[in-house]
C-alpha cells in the first residue's frame, strides 16, 4: 500500500513539473525513478523510453505504466498512469474552464490570434526535427511526403494512414524477395 | 450517455493509433473537429498552445482539454481515460514479452516505415494549423475570394521572425508563446 502510494505521489510529480512531456520528462524520472527510489536501473529506463517512443499512445504514460507494472503488476501501472495525468487534469480543467468564460474578450482574442500563428511555428520546428530522426532513405521520404498528400488531399482517416505506413515495412522485404527470383 | 462512450472511443482508438508523443495525436483531433461538433479546427490550435504552456504530457493535456470543451470535468475524465487505457493494455503486454518485442524484426521492420509515415501525418496537421493561422481559409471554400485579402499580413509577418528566433535561440516554447501573446494583445491580432 505504501509502495502504491508513493508509485502515485513520484508520477504525480513527474506530471506537474515537466512542460512538454516526452524527453522533457527524462531527466526528471531519471532522478526520481532511478537515483531516488532505485524502481528501475537507468539502462531500464532507456529501454521503457525507447519502446515507449515506438509503441501507441502518451510516451510518459508508457513508462510510467512500465514501472508501475514493474513494481506492482497491474493495479501498479494504472496506479503509475494516475499518478501522471493527475496534474495535467487538474490545471487543464481550470485553464480551459477560465478560457471559455474570457474567450469573448478583445484581449484574449487577439493573444490567441498570435499565439497560433507562433503554434504553427513550433510545429513545423518539431516537423523538421522529426524529419531528420525519421527521414532516412528515400523509401522513408516517399513514405512521409505520401502520408502528408494523402492526409492534406483527402478525407482519410490516420488511422488507415498509420496502418498502411506500418504494414508496408513488413511487406517490402517480401516484396523485395518475389522480384528477385 | 451514448455520447459518452463515442467521446471514450474516439481517444480509445487516438491512444490506440497516435504513436510517437503527444504531436501524433493531431491528426486524430483534425479528424474528430470533422466528424462531430465538439469543437472547431480553430481551436485545436488553441488547445495546442495550452498543452505546451502546462505542465504534464502533451497528449494527455490535449484529451482533457478536448473532453471539457465537449462535456466539462466528466468529459475530460472520460477523454483522458479512454486515451490510456490501449498504452496501458500495451505496454502490460510489451512487460511479458519484453526480450522478444525489442529484437523482433517484424517490430523493427513495421517502424522503419511507420516513423517516417508519422512524420508526414504531423507534417498535415501542421499545414492544418498554419493554413487556418496564417491565411483566411474560409475565403478560400465560400469561392469569392479577393487574393489581397487572402493573407494575413500580420501573422505572416509574425510567423517568419518567430521561425527565425526560436532556429537562434534555444528557448523553451512557453517564452515564445508569452511573447505571441503579449504581441499579439499590443499589436490586435
Amino acid at each position: 500500500m505504501r509502495e502504491l502510494a508513493d508509485l502515485f505521489l513520484v508520477f504525480c510529480r513527474i506530471g506537474g513539473f515537466t512542460f512538454g512531456g516526452g524527453y522533457a520528462m527524462l531527466p526528471m524520472i531519471q532522478r526520481e525513478v532511478v537515483e531516488q527510489k532505485k524502481w528501475a536501473t537507468e539502462d531500464e529506463v532507456m529501454d521503457y523510453f525507447a519502446i515507449g517512443q515506438c509503441t501507441p499512445g502518451v510516451i510518459a504514460v508508457n513508462t510510467a505504466t512500465f514501472i508501475g507494472y514493474k513494481r506492482k503488476g497491474i493495479i501498479g501501472s494504472i496506479v503509475a498512469t494516475a499518478g501522471v495525468v493527475f496534474p495535467s487534469l487538474v490545471i487543464v480543467i481550470i485553464i480551459a474552464a477560465f478560457l471559455n468564460n474570457f474567450s469573448q474578450l478583445p484581449v484574449v482574442q487577439h493573444a490567441f490570434g498570435a499565439i497560433r500563428a507562433v503554434v504553427g511555428v513550433l510545429i513545423c520546428n518539431a516537423v523538421i526535427r522529426m524529419w531528420k530522426k525519421t527521414v532516412l532513405d528515400k523509401i522513408g521520404a516517399v513514405l512521409a511526403i505520401g502520408a502528408f498528400l494523402v492526409s492534406v488531399a483527402f478525407d482519410v482517416s490516420p488511422i488507415v494512414i498509420v496502418v498502411a505506413g506500418g504494414g508496408l515495412g513488413i511487406l517490402l522485404p517480401v516484396l523485395k524477395g518475389v522480384k528477385k527470383p | 450517455m451514448t455520447e459518452m462512450v463515442i467521446l471514450f472511443l474516439e481517444f480509445f482508438k487516438t491512444g490506440l493509433f497516435a504513436i510517437g508523443g503527444g504531436l501524433a495525436t493531431l491528426p486524430f483531433l483534425y479528424d474528430m473537429a470533422d466528424k462531430y461538433d465538439w469543437f472547431t479546427r480553430d481551436m485545436i490550435a488553441d488547445m495546442i498552445a495550452v498543452s505546451e504552456s502546462t505542465p504534464g504530457p502533451m497528449g494527455i493535456n490535449m484529451a482533457t482539454y478536448t473532453g471539457f470543451q465537449n462535456m466539462g470535468v466528466l468529459g475530460s475524465i472520460i477523454a483522458t481515460v479512454g486515451l490510456v487505457t490501449p498504452s496501458i493494455i500495451i505496454i502490460i503486454l510489451v512487460s511479458k514479452f519484453l526480450e522478444k518485442f525489442r529484437d523482433s524484426k517484424y517490430v523493427e521492420r513495421t517502424f522503419s516505415t511507420l516513423r517516417p509515415t508519422v512524420t508526414g501525418l504531423i507534417g498535415a496537421a501542421g499545414f492544418s494549423v498554419l493554413a487556418e493561422a496564417l491565411f483566411h481559409t474560409e475565403a478560400l471554400k465560400k469561392g469569392n475570394m479577393d487574393w489581397a485579402d487572402f493573407f494575413q499580413p500580420k501573422e505572416c509577418i509574425l510567423f517568419v521572425v518567430f521561425f527565425i528566433l526560436m532556429n537562434k535561440f534555444d528557448k523553451h516554447p512557453i517564452f515564445y508563446i508569452v511573447l505571441g501573446a503579449v504581441i499579439g494583445i499590443v499589436f490586435r491580432f
